[in-house]
């Protein structure tokens, strides 16, 4: 293999109109030009030109080894709470960096070899693809539609009605049974919704609303007009501590029993409902979404309106949490409280309408 | 002394000589009149509160009416506190380039000084909360900020965004980036629950909640380092879908073009 470039070696570029023979030109101007000569790449004639595209390709398969091992060096050696400062970035994660940074390498390495290759060394000749129309010709088509009638002719699909109704109803069932195999996403939800730790409370033993911030329970004056305050239910019969972030089911509970706590001048309450649900303009919304449970609290003091984030539920707490725009399906269920002795906000039953999103079985 | 006698007789000297008597006299007047004067006012504070209100009746009364009582255009201002009016005017939210339920920050035109006048002025219209002093809002606990991380998620977090850089409202409305934001109009914003953000008093976020959420906040956005390098405005997936979108899948045309176009033959054409 010892070539040299001279000019012996290049190919003979031969001459386009070779490929379709003499061509009138003032027969037809737009004649077919043909495919250009193929022209050599440098590789293809300068064989240590060939030899440095080829060292340069697994140099850069090389360097991607390299880089992953680097990959997986960093991942074993590396601090996962190391934090570097690394210029234009700032303040980031060593290990995060370094495992970023050989992964790229690692991948843009072997792409880079792979178009290097493909472009130097791989065969660059022209190679043409013709085209032909791709219906058959008039013939067989005829003897297919031909075909075709006879088979429907034969099988009386014309004439017999019932045959023809009956199977294009059960092809059209079919799919049922994809849907039907949908309720394998279940279980649903039964009735657990419609229970939230609000419905232990009675008159008699009544649950009093506890600040999640202070985990203190909550008076009707500390809740000022616009503000905002999240609470959850305080001892019950069955948690004699309150719900508690210790608690194991914590995560469960308050996702049924959440609450936000505005106060409304009692004037600005359109819904006399909910009102009436409320303490001196004090009310308790849950906090879950009734389209498909994300927590709300997005509340604006002036217009009255949460906002779901997931996807833009609008409600508008001063009129009884009424849906006003998204696709919510419900207004925001309300927990009817009121005051013991003592000045501290109680509920003495659940919320009027099971919490969260909608589902099959829901009662209201 | 010869120059000073050789122009006693100038035609101006008499002139010059009035002028001098009289800066003697306006800068007597000036460094004691004054004393006096506070000695038989009641206090200084009600020389502030009057200052207040002619600074008022200039900036704030067509919306808010002379004696901050309200009007179609604005709301009373009675028992908003000089809190209120510290973020208000201190953020540049007021004077407000129009009425509206957003109100946008923009460049302070009063200084400190004349803010604190005007606080004083609608503080003394009713009660309401008081300006926070710096040892109000600076937290001093070792683990004020990892608390004041917990409550920024349960009460902030869901307009502000997780790392405080704000997020979208209803109808247009946002709320705003908490970055560039100072500590005491953050404390101020909580106290007095300014345009549609809801307020969260002592009563159910007691001062030292407050202090620590400000310093979770004031930590998210000068120290706390950024795991991944490139934050693209923290602002979840929308941000990285779209760089991903545009400057990733922009990078990998512009360099299958660059390919391309770049050939290989020994000869160019
Ligand atoms: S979950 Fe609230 S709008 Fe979808």
């Amino acid at each position: 293999m010892s070539h040299d470039m001279s000019d012996d070696k290049l190919p003979q570029a031969h001459d386009a109109s070779d490929a379709h023979g003499d061509v009138a030109v003032t027969d037809n101007p737009f004649a077919d030009p043909g495919l250009p000569a193929h022209q050599p790449r440098r590789t293809d004639i300068d064989e240590r030109a060939a030899k440095r595209a080829e060292r340069q390709v697994s140099l850069m398969f090389l360097v991607s080894m390299l880089a992953t091992v680097g990959f997986i060096a960093s991942y074993v050696a590396i601090d996962p709470d190391k934090i570097v400062y690394i210029f234009p970035l700032g303040h980031i994660s060593a290990l995060n960096f370094a495992l970023g940074m050989t992964l790229g390498v690692a991948l843009f390495c072997i792409g880079a070899g792979a178009v290097h290759w493909a472009r130097t060394l791989m065969s660059d000749v022209e190679l043409p693809a013709e085209r032909h129309p791709i219906e058959a010709d008039d013939e067989v088509r005829a003897d297919v539609i031909e075909q075709f009638k006879t088979g429907a002719a034969e099988s009386g699909f014309g004439r017999r009605k019932m045959i023809r109704n009956t199977l294009i109803g059960s092809m059209a069932l079919v799919p049922l049974s994809g849907v039907v195999l949908l309720r394998d996403l279940g279980p649903l939800p039964e009735k657990k919704l419609d229970v939230t730790a609000w419905n232990e409370a009675t008159p008699a033993a009544p649950i009093r609303l506890v600040n999640m911030n202070t985990d203190e329970p909550l008076k009707a004056e500390d809740v000022a007009v616009g503000s905002l305050t999240f609470a959850k239910p305080g001892p019950s019969a069955s948690r004699p501590a309150g719900l508690q972030e210790s608690d194991e089911d914590f995560q469960q509970a308050i996702a049924k029993d959440a609450l936000m706590l505005i106060r409304i001048q009692p004037d600005d309450i359109k819904d006399a409902n909910s009102k009436a649900l409320g303490f001196e303009g004090v009310l308790a919304y849950s906090k879950i979404c009734t389209h498909v449970g994300c927590p709300i609290s997005l509340y604006e003091q002036q217009t009255h309106h949460a906002l779901c984030p997931c996807h833009q539920s609008t409600f508008d707490l001063s009129d009884g949490a009424r849906v006003i725009f998204g696709p919510a399906g419900h207004p925001l269920p309300q927990l009817k409280i009121t005051t013991d002795a003592s000045g501290y906000l109680i509920a003495t039953q659940g919320f009027n309408a099971p919490v969260g999103p909608s589902f099959w079985e829901r009662s209201a | 002394m010869k120059k000073l006698s050789a122009r006693r007789r100038h035609p101006l000297a008499a002139l010059v000589v009035l002028l001098f008597a009289l800066v003697a006299i306006g800068g007597l007047y000036a460094a004691f009149a004054p004393a006096e004067a506070a000695q038989a006012d009641s206090s200084a504070q009600s020389l502030k509160i009057d200052e207040g209100k002619k600074l008022f009746a200039v900036g704030c009364s067509s919306c808010h009416g002379l004696n901050g009582e309200g009007s179609s255009d604005g709301p009373s201002l009675v028992g908003v506190g000089s809190a209120a009016v510290d973020f208000q005017v201190g953020t540049g939210r007021m004077p407000a380039q129009q009425p509206g339920a957003q109100v946008p920050r923009k460049k302070n035109i009063y200084s400190q000084n004349d803010i604190d006048k005007l606080a004083a002025f609608v503080a003394s219209l009713g009660p309401g909360p008081v300006t926070p002093t710096k040892d109000q809002y600076t937290a001093t606990e070792t683990d004020a900020i990892s608390k004041g991380g917990q409550l920024f998620r349960t009460n902030c977090g869901q307009c502000h965004n997780f790392e405080g850089a704000g997020g979208a409202l209803t109808q247009g409305k946002f709320a705003p980036s908490l970055e560039n934001v100072d500590e005491k109009h953050i404390y101020e914003a909580m106290q007095t629950g300014p345009q549609n953000m809801p307020s969260f008093p002592d009563s159910t976020m007691p001062e030292k909640q407050k202090q620590e959420i400000v310093a979770f906040v004031r930590y998210q956005a000068n120290e706390a380092p950024n795991p991944g390098g490139l934050s693209l405005g923290s602002l979840g997936p929308v941000t990285e879908g779209l760089f991903g979108w545009i400057f990733g899948l922009g990078a990998l045309i512009a360099i299958a073009i660059w390919v391309a176009a770049h050939t290989t033959k020994a000869k160019k054409s």
